[in-house]
């Protein structure tokens, strides 16, 4: 039980942590990879809540979320890469500064 | 910049924002209805195949995953539209070289293995997908310009090859009159598998590609601008 809450807290605490880098700092790379420790964390908190003890298989269906849910991640990541790239080509890299 | 006041509020409401998620997690992981997972696990042996997971991915929702293999392709579609990829890293040294040459041929092998592992233990399209395409990326790093990719007409073809055989599946089972990907009784592990290899090379391709981060360049051109 104690496992679990530090896994789900953790998780919780990941997603606060992304969600104030996301507000606070306006460069849009830190802005990205705050998005991503935003997605771990709720990544983290339902992998632990799928949760059920030793003896018991974990439930499956939030584990199938998860791993939807990594997927979307990563080529919303990349898609979001290829446009910065885009803009830092068309721009110069005065997009990217504070 | 965030004015000062901001400072100071943004870290309150997200404790406030954070204390309501515990108690969420709480409520939820205490006293939390099994509901969804006993069905689930109750049918698995009916899925085809023994990981609940994978047959949570293929089999109960595979609408799911139909889509997700759809948004990856988008975001690659998406990629290519913003016009030609970054010039390749320079070549790798021949200590670099010589691991790659190592290290890709395992990647590829353990590829085929987490492909039918994921069967029975934990494992699937996606996971073997990403080995395929972390070998993709690798080799774009040792300095290949395509990442080991075919050229344009079979790399595009490859890259939709998940979508339409997941999709294709789909129709000539409903036109046999089952319902849209649903399994007849005793194909389902065949049709999971054979849907899960073309996932699979779509998925190992997307990323390389993406990685790669451009339209893909016609064989000739690159050969006469290499």
């Amino acid at each position: 039980m104690i496992t679990q809450f530090l896994y789900g807290g953790s998780g919780i605490l990941l997603f606060l942590l992304g969600t104030w880098s996301f507000i606070v700092h306006p460069p849009l790379i830190r802005k990205l990879i705050a998005i991503n420790v935003m997605g771990a964390g709720v990544f983290h908190t339902l992998v632990a809540l799928a949760y059920r003890g030793l003896t018991a298989p974990a439930d499956p269906v939030p584990h199938a979320l998860v791993l939807t849910g990594i997927v979307v991640a990563v080529s919303a990541t990349a898609l979001a890469l290829a446009f910065g790239q885009r803009l830092d080509r068309d721009h110069g890299s005065s997009a990217d500064d504070d | 910049m965030t004015p000062a006041w901001a400072k100071v509020l943004i870290p309150i409401v997200l404790i406030a924002i954070g204390a309501v998620l515990v108690w969420a997690f709480s409520l939820a992981a205490l006293e939390g209805g099994d509901r969804l997972a006993l069905i689930a696990l109750e049918r698995v042996p009916e899925s085809g195949v023994s990981n609940p997971i994978t047959s949570v991915l293929l089999n109960f929702r595979a609408y799911d995953t139909l889509l997700e293999v759809a948004v990856l392709l988008t975001a690659l579609l998406g990629i290519w539209s913003l016009g030609p990829a970054a010039p390749a890293f320079q070549p790798a040294s021949p200590i670099l070289g010589g691991m790659i040459a190592w290290v890709v041929p395992l990647l590829i092998l353990s590829t085929g293995y987490m492909l039918w592992a994921g069967g029975h233990a934990p494992g699937g399209a996606f996971q073997a997908g990403a080995l395929l395409g972390a070998a993709g990326v690798t080799l774009a790093l040792g300095g290949d310009a395509s990442a080991g990719l075919p050229g344009e007409t079979r790399l595009r073809f490859l890259s939709v090859l998940g979508v339409l055989v997941f999709t294709a599946v789909g129709v000539i089972l409903m036109a046999l009159g089952y319902g849209f990907l649903t399994y007849p009784e005793g194909y389902a592990k065949w049709l999971i598998i054979f849907i899960e290899t073309a996932a699979t090379l779509s998925i190992g391709v997307t990323l390389a590609a993406a990685y790669l981060g451009g339209e893909p360049r016609d064989e000739r051109t690159s050969r006469s601008a290499t």
